[in-house]
């Protein structure tokens, strides 16, 4: 994949945001083109995550701006965002434990979703036809990732494997069809081997998705260097260094700051 | 699962339906403490029986799976226990009683079960539709049947003056707000004369259509207790409320009250909008107990601050507590339980606030999910997917 030549999809331009005296995002310029898959690198507390807060709506940013697809969401509310087109997973595994797979899916499908008061009480023909689609949606979405985990719909969440809740957390992402899709270290808590299936799930699921764009928080040096096109590093919330990772991780500063034992 | 399971018969919940409502008429009858203790330790064997034989398993498939059947026999039981006991004054008032309790115990079970808004003020709201009913009798010419719907709205109106403190604080915090609140409308009712102060205010009764509530309910051949009538009424909001509070449940509404308690943050970023679907759920919730209380008050014929204390809202959130967290069935089970236990065994009236505080401990202890825990969405019941899935 070549350098795509059109404006990316998320521009966002010294993006700044501290806490009290800690300056967790200093004016980092960030971008993802259409298509692409941006590995998000950097020790812990060097932003990452605070960098897919502010683009998400959850913190505003002190200073800079945020551009999706030509429109400005700086400081929008999450609510917003996500009707923009970027949906994201967690780090730290968030899901309505004790609600069924299919409801937990149902959430990230909210803004496809009838919420009219005479809609979901009283036409319940209607609302059993839209209950029908999501649910032959949901199914081969889920397909895509895992035949078995597709035919476990109906159980609650709670019930479901680490590797299986992060299936379920990524096909809640993914299920409204979003532009850009945020994926906060989704090997955290899971083996090298459900590493690699998961990833190789990612990937099958980007076949189906024309144009979904990525971007990956991720220590796993493995994943990064298999999946991305382009990497990002960040340290102490500034960018120290931005190419392929052939690239970043031939950087010297980034071997300090990050890769360590520089050979 | 083998495609060859049978369906389950319809037999297992009219079964279900009938031993309940005898079981109630029996009960209700009873007027030996004798009869009464004998009757609770038959229920309590019988149920460990049943449990032991598989036959509580299969009522329950077979009420999930005949639901329409089970709430027609449910209702028919009602009217038949009524029917039975129409002259005895004190039984139809318990059941009344009852419905009206289940009603805003349904009010409390969307704001608590569903989207996670504690309220401890219960029996304020329940009180706001019993004042109203009483304002609407006293210094209106409006048909008092009107009172029912303007309880309801009076109480949701009122409720409004919650939502931001409410939506501004948190757990524990929510939950002050609310206590006060609650202590802050009886002390209000104790000090305004136009409510009647400490003394109370009568309500008349309902007139409509020319049926007067409040004289011995008379059709054709038959007569009954002058509660007769305000048990149908009672039955309908009930209805009403049930069918309103499943089919919330059963909705892509009650699917975003469930993922705001459970989890905000993932909410808003999959465009749940937070302080909405509070709002909605904490102003619906105060409409049913207002609706409830509207016609409680008609039945009391005389209210006064004392009957909507602290410890009456907190009996409103030991039923949710004892019947099942958002589970509709259980709320209407704890309710039965929690007004007419301690009417019938005398010797537990005095402790009848201790009681429930044990129970709620005891089943926070042994059963947190309520005796009867909610089951998973059934959003179409009946309904099964058609692809046939994997490992056939």
């Amino acid at each position: 994949m070549s350098a795509p030549t059109q404006a990316p999809l998320l521009a966002c331009a010294a993006l700044t945001r501290q806490f009290g005296g800690l300056v967790a995002l200093d004016r980092v310029d960030f971008q993802a083109h259409e298509g692409e898959i941006v590995g998000l690198i950097g020790p812990n507390g060097s932003g990452k995550t605070t960098l897919f807060n502010v683009v998400t709506g959850i913190y505003a940013p002190d200073d800079g701006s945020i551009a999706f697809a030509g429109a400005d969401i700086t400081a929008a509310r999450p609510q917003a965002v996500y009707r923009a087109g970027i949906a994201r997973t967690f780090q730290r595994s968030r899901m309505c434990l004790p609600l069924s797979v299919f409801d937990n899916i149902m959430v990230g499908n909210h803004k496809r979703l009838d919420h009219g008061l005479a809609f979901n009480l009283l036409r319940r023909g209607a609302f059993a036809d839209q209950f029908r689609r999501s649910r032959q949606e949901t199914s081969e979405l889920v397909a895509i990732f895992n035949k078995t985990l597709a035919a476990r719909l109906d159980e609650p969440a709670s019930r479901l494997a680490m590797i299986d809740r992060r299936r379920v957390e990524i096909c809640r992402a993914l299920i409204s069809r979003p532009r850009l899709l945020l994926l906060d270290e989704p090997s955290a808590g899971m083996t090298h081997e459900e590493t690699r299936e998961l990833m190789d799930d990612i990937l099958l699921a980007r076949e189906r998705m024309a144009r979904l764009t990525i971007v990956i928080i991720e220590h796993e040096m493995g994943v990064i260097e298999r999946i991305t096109n382009r990497c990002v590093v960040l340290n102490y919330g500034r960018k120290i260094s931005e190419g392929t990772f052939a690239a970043i991780s031939a950087d010297r500063e980034v071997q300090d700051a990050y890769l360590g034992v520089a050979s | 699962m083998s495609a060859t399971t049978k369906p389950p018969s319809r037999l297992p919940a009219l079964g279900c339906a009938a031993a309940a409502a005898l079981y109630g008429i029996l009960f209700l009858h009873a007027e030996s403490q004798l009869a009464v203790g004998a009757l609770l330790v038959a229920a309590a064997a019988g149920l460990a029986l049943a449990a032991r034989f598989g036959l509580v398993a299969r009522a329950r498939d077979s009420i999930g799976a005949h639901q329409p059947t089970f709430d027609a026999a449910a209702v028919i039981g009602v009217l038949a226990a009524a029917i039975v006991l129409r002259q005895q004054h004190f039984a139809i008032l318990m059941m009344t009683t009852a419905m009206l309790l289940m009603v805003a115990a349904l009010g409390l079970t969307v704001q608590f079960g569903f989207a996670g808004v504690v309220n401890f003020a219960g029996s304020a709201f329940l009180g706001i539709g019993c004042y109203t009913a009483a304002v609407v009798t006293r210094y209106t010419d409006l048909p008092a049947i009107l009172s029912l719907p303007l309880g309801g709205l009076v109480a949701a109106a009122i409720g409004s003056i919650l939502i931001l403190p409410m939506l501004r604080t948190r757990g524990h915090y929510a939950a002050l707000v609310t206590i006060a609140f609650g202590i802050l409308f009886k002390t209000f009712l104790e000090v305004n004369d136009t409510l009647g102060g400490p003394q109370g205010m009568q309500v008349k009764p309902i007139v409509a259509f020319g049926w007067n509530f409040g004289r011995p309910f008379r059709a054709w051949d038959f007569s009954a207790s002058f509660y007769f009538s305000y048990l149908l009424l009672a039955l309908a909001l009930l209805a009403f409320a049930f069918v309103l509070v499943r089919r919330l449940e059963r909705s892509w509404i009650g699917l975003s009250l469930d993922a705001i308690r459970l989890d905000e943050v993932a909410s808003a970023c999959y465009g749940l909008d937070i302080a909405r679907w509070k709002v909605f759920a904490f102003t619906l919730g105060n409409f049913l107990a207002g609706c409830a209380g509207a016609v409680y008050g008609h039945v009391l014929g005389f209210i006064a601050p004392n009957n909507f204390t602290f410890a009456d809202s907190l009996v409103l959130v030991s039923i949710v507590l004892l019947g099942g967290i958002g589970n509709v069935w259980g709320v209407a089970v704890a309710a039965v339980f929690v007004v007419m236990l301690p009417e019938k065994l005398q010797m537990i009236q005095e402790y009848r606030f201790a009681l429930y505080a044990v129970l709620v401990i005891l089943i926070l202890l042994f059963r947190p999910e309520g005796l009867l825990p909610r089951p998973l969405r059934d959003y179409l019941p009946g309904w099964t997917p058609k692809t046939p899935g994997a490992g056939a």
